[in-house]
């Protein structure tokens, strides 16, 4: 989106032209590239609408469409500065650092631990393997809901609460089910021939881990990655239960409800504040994005 | 996410303590007024006695957790200074938007504050039922005795336990109006309902729309209609009525209960009457309970039932007063000589009894905190008797703080926040939005009746 | 290191602490894993692999979930045993059932069309110039929280009277005034509002399917490739025949992924309907029947039967495991 504009990546090399490239290319590429458009259009469309009306001033929100702008265009940064203004009087820099804080470890701690789980899964047998697998992969249905209470409890007489290391553990607990299905389901994409050469050669399980299967793993652990810090970034109802006891922990996803809260329906400070809690998250798909590439294409993979 | 609204009743009341603010200009908008409000309201400087008795206290912490956030709870946390000044004891403050799921959930848990603020009896009853909350100190119970009409006592006494004292409250029973508007056209406020029922005939046969409603609030759509069900209860049959068809002495689908939604009905289900510049009655439904009474501004409808807090709905620069653009008449009895009044307010429940909390409480409950609070704030008001109502400053909070106090009005508090959880926070939100968009009245009161728990 | 930190410095401080705290944590066992070798030293590593997630699994779901169960034969107050009662009350009261029905639209629709899309648009911008500004783009509603998404269809699905000068301020009425219509209220059609609302989820949803799929068609091996073209294959057969069957495990991921998010999905309907207007799904009612009516046996009951609707999934992921097993 324009507003995160400041991160551009640059175009990819078209060296090889790849299956994809080749269904398209034959795909008489005009309509190809009108589908495309057309779909990015659609998809664009109602954040452009947001986008636009977080700059318009609350009586036009409230009466006419956004796209009214284009014939009468009246800006206004007034919603923005009513979000950070001292009206609200809230600093809002301290719950970005608390989103942070939260965030970093909620996403590095399910990913190692979910990285060895799937390459026991995938590579290691043992007794007992798919029924454990099963189980793990339909543990993603336990709606988050039912675990507050039970979780809250043992926070409690472990005495943690009101600490990040309530948000740290749950966030990468429920993180588990999904990271061990997806890191397995790459993992076994990944050719045999691999990890029988380097047992031949006498490596155990450790070093296949860290010399074969983690360098190949860098994609899936960086799609992994930004689904869990988008998850974590934008949660709401964990932070809820378990950042409990005031500022100190609360990111910044429970400041803006709090701030858009007392207001229902003040649209014009919901378009601003929407915004702003959607520019780290997209800033970090943005930045990413370019390793999460890079890894696949240099990936020995591709042979 | 989970912070969906789920209490935008008491967080539009509480809302109003800042917008309201603004309308005025009375708010702590420049850092300079603020400090010398704060400092009035320290320099005041209480009387610390009532607190002596609890020991030496400095030092320690009380934590509160409400539904009231961001910027409304500045004057709140301004008015435990005098408190803290006297003690050295701390208040920690937590507001929380989606506090009326999370105070349970914390409670059941294990891990609740020392105090919170609850909006409703029913949730007061669902917290002592949790085993964690603490009976008020007698303190605290003289000071209710003192200052309150004892119907606000019972409204938190469970199995002969007192358990909380109430601090703010609201106005229900009020219809906005452009004074404008009825100056223009030569409309009067009516002082009786068939004067209102007149007034609307004559507005719909002048070509407008007379009301414009709107019921939509996130996951709890549909309150909005309870308080006009409720409303009608009162006027319709009697307080009387209204008290056993709350505790369910009387089924939910009594006759009298049916009759007051048909009454309801007669405006809200009435597209002579409905919905000035909103649509026709389905769009009751999705038109969102803050936007509707703007379409007064607008002129395209001239009436809007809702409570003392919808004020802070009103666009900065609006005038709220008896003169201004808009305002609020008492939505009438059914005689000139009946004034039943639907209200709401908040309790403070404690989980905890050290010292400094009692101590806290008392301050909470005491006719000094309310003074205090009045001054520091605008849009809000409280039924403690102590209140100089010298202290309310603005138009509309003069017009409440009156009702709430007149010797002549049986005031009733709102019946679905007292009502059990799975018919108070639900089923009646749930059918009553059923209702608007074309349910009739019967299936409506029967199956809320079915929900009534056990 | 495990109270509340209030500074920034001690908060960062913290979570290095804690991060460090469990780098030792892996190290060990990786250490101790690395100690075993041979065939039987190979199932000692595997556990030792699993402990960290099942001990973190065991507590934080499945306990949970296993309490849920045995909650949901009690009553509302979770005070007395009712048996089957509330699984009963799902299936015959009339609301319960809509509210199925609605289930079953969710989950039937969102995950194919959100994958088909997902595909067609990866395989489109596929190294195209633009092709990280156009996966941005479809990526961006993933990255925009529910609160965000409900105030952003607001502005889509709005309606305002057709009435004196009342303008629209929904997209899709004044597209409709534009073509000559009336607007419509269209979050109360029933059952066009919960389609309306499953468009919501797939628009949040595709992004998704398209990085995955991405990237599952860019690690489609070039010698397969080559060869086909050499085989002067025509673009249908190359999707159908080279592209699909590669990525085919990749869409099962996707659609099961996709599927369980949406069994899940509340915030959607509570933000834009509140379950009104017979828009209720399964996940809506559980929070409702727990939170809102204070039923914790009804509410445990629907959760429980989240777990059930998955089941077909697991065994449709059992086969596909089975099948690359095999191959």
């Amino acid at each position: 989106m324009s507003t995160a504009t400041p991160v551009t990546t640059p175009p990819l090399k078209a060296d090889k032209i790849g299956a994809a490239g080749i269904a398209k290319k034959r795909l008489s590429s005009p309509w190809a590239s009108i589908a495309a458009i057309v779909i990015a259009v659609l998809w664009t469309l109602p954040t452009f609408g947001l986008l636009v009306s977080s700059f318009r001033p609350e009586r036009a929100i409230k009466t006419t469409g956004w796209w009214t702008f284009f014939s009468d265009p009246t800006t206004t940064f007034e919603n923005y500065s009513k979000v950070f203004g001292e009206e609200g009087g809230v600093n809002l820099a301290a719950f970005f650092v608390n989103s942070l804080i939260i965030c970093i470890p909620s996403v590095l701690i399910p990913m190692s631990i979910a990285a060895l789980s799937a390459y026991a899964f995938a590579w290691i047998k043992f007794p007992g393997r798919n029924i454990l697998f099963l189980v793990i992969f339909a543990l993603q249905i336990v709606p988050l809901q039912v675990t507050l209470i039970p979780l809250l409890k043992i926070f409690v007489s472990i005495d943690i609460t009101g600490t990040f290391w309530t948000l740290w553990l749950s966030h990468a607990t429920f993180a588990l089910p999904l990271a061990i299905y997806l890191l397995h389901n790459f993992m076994r994409e990944i050719p045999s021939g691999l990890i029988e050469a380097a047992r031949v050669d006498g490596a155990g399980h450790v070093s296949i881990f860290f010399k074969v299967m983690l360098p190949l793993l860098t994609p899936a652990l960086a799609a992994f990655g930004i689904f869990q810090f988008l998850w974590v970034w934008n949660d709401l109802l964990v932070a809820l239960v378990f950042a409990g006891g005031g500022d100190e922990v609360a990111p910044i996803t429970l400041q803006l409800a709090n701030l858009s809260g007392t207001r229902g329906t003040a649209w014009h400070l919901l378009s601003a504040g929407a915004f702003v809690s959607i520019i780290v998250p997209v800033t970090v798909f943005l930045l990413l994005q370019r390793y999460f590439v890079r890894g696949l294409l240099a990936g020995s993979v591709k042979g | 996410m989970f912070g969906q609204p789920t209490s935008p009743r008491i967080r539009a009341a509480l809302a109003g303590t800042l917008s309201a603010g603004l309308v005025f200009g009375l708010a702590a908008c420049g850092g300079g007024d603020d400090d010398s409000a704060s400092t009035d309201a320290s320099a005041s400087a209480i009387d610390c006695a009532p607190y002596t008795k609890f020991g030496d206290i400095k030092g320690k912490t009380v934590t509160i957790y409400t539904g009231i956030v961001t910027p409304e709870d500045t004057p709140h946390i301004e008015s435990y200074k005098p408190f803290e000044t006297c003690t050295g004891a701390t208040i920690k403050y937590e507001g929380d938007k989606s506090f009326e799921t999370q105070v349970l959930v914390r409670a059941r848990a294990g891990n609740p504050p020392d105090l919170a603020i609850v909006p409703q009896p029913g949730l007061v009853k669902q917290l002592v039922s949790t085993g964690k909350a603490v009976a008020a100190p007698t303190e605290v119970s003289d000071n209710v005795d003192k200052n309150w009409d004892k119907a606000w006592k019972a409204y938190t006494t469970i199995d002969g336990k007192f358990y909380g004292a109430p601090l703010g409250a609201s106005v229900k029973s009020l219809v906005w109006y452009s004074p404008a508007e009825f100056k223009e056209k030569g409309y009067t406020v009516p002082t009786t309902l068939d004067e209102l029922k007149a007034l609307s005939d004559k507005i719909a046969a002048d070509g407008n729309k007379p009301w414009c409603a709107g019921i939509a609030s996130g996951d709890a759509t549909g309150w909005p209609v309870t308080d006009w069900v409720e409303d009608m209860v009162l006027r319709t049959s009697s307080p009387e009525t209204y008290d056993k068809w709350v505790s369910h002495e009387i089924p939910f689908n009594a006759p009298e209960v049916a009759a007051a939604f048909d009454a309801a009905g007669g405006y809200l289900k009435n597209d002579a009457y409905v919905n000035g510049g909103l649509g026709d009655v389905k769009s009751i439904a999705t038109t969102t309970f803050q936007d509707a009474g703007l379409k007064i501004l607008e002129g395209q409808c001239s009436l809007h039932r809702q409570a003392s807090f919808y004020a802070a709905n009103f666009e900065k620069g609006t005038k709220v007063a008896e003169d201004g653009d808009v305002f609020a008449f008492y939505l009438p009895g059914k005689d000139a000589n009946s004034k039943p009044v639907l209200g709401a307010g908040e309790f403070v429940v404690a989980f905890a009894d050290r010292p400094e909390v009692k101590a806290f409480q008392t301050y909470l409950s005491s006719d000094v905190w309310a003074n205090t609070k009045a001054k520091l704030s605008s849009g809000w008001v409280t039924a403690n008797k102590g209140l100089d109502q010298a202290n309310l400053t603005n138009p509309i909070d003069k017009l409440a703080g009156g009702i709430l106090l007149d010797p002549n009005a049986t005031f009733r508090f709102d019946g679905s926040d007292m009502m059990p959880a799975a018919v108070g926070s639900d089923a009646f939100w749930k059918q009553s939005t059923a209702w608007i968009t074309g349910q009739d009245t019967k299936t409506t009161v029967d199956n809320i009746e079915k929900a009534w728990p056990k | 290191m495990f109270n509340t930190a209030s500074t920034t410095p001690e908060k960062i401080l913290q979570m290095f602490a804690a991060l460090l705290l469990f780098a030792a944590v892996m190290g060990v066992i990786l250490f101790i894993a690395g100690r075993f070798g041979g065939k039987r030293g190979d199932k000692v590593v595997a556990y030792l692999y699993l402990l960290p997630a099942v001990l973190l699994l065991t507590v934080g779901l499945v306990y949970p979930g296993l309490r849920t169960i045995y909650q949901s034969f009690f009553d509302a107050a979770g005070s007395s045993f009712i048996g089957f009662d509330n699984y009963s009350t799902i299936f015959s009261d009339k609301d319960q059932l809509t509210v199925l029905r609605n289930t079953v639209f969710w989950v039937v629709v969102t995950p194919f069309v959100a994958t088909a899309i997902g595909l067609v648009y990866a395989i489109l911008v596929d190294k195209s110039r633009f092709e990280s500004v156009a996966k941005a783009l479809i990526f961006l509603p993933m990255s925009i929280s529910f609160v965000a998404a409900g105030v952003i269809w607001k502005f889509v699905y709005e309606y305002r009277p057709d009435q004196g000068n009342v303008k629209q301020i929904g997209l899709v009425n004044q597209l409709i005034v534009w073509l000559g219509g009336k607007p419509i209220q269209l979050l109360i059609e029933t059952p066009l509002n919960t389609f309306l609302l499953i468009i919501v989820m797939i628009w949040i949803q595709a992004g998704f399917a398209m990085t995955i799929l991405s990237a599952a068609i860019k690690a489609i091996p070039d010698d397969i490739i080559e060869a086909a073209r050499l085989d002067g294959v025509n673009a249908w057969s190359m999707f159908r025949k080279i592209t699909l069957p590669s990525v085919q495990p990749t869409v099962v991921v996707v659609l099961t992924t996709i599927g369980i998010g949406t069994l899940k999905v509340f915030d959607i309907v509570r933000t834009m309907t509140g379950g009104n207007f017979e828009t209720s799904v399964i996940a809506n009612e559980f929070y409702r029947q727990t939170f809102n009516a204070d039923n914790q046996g009804l509410g445990a009951a629907l959760a429980v039967l989240l777990f059930v609707l998955v089941i077909p999934i697991v065994i449709y992921n059992i086969r596909s495991l089975r099948r690359s097993e095999a191959s």
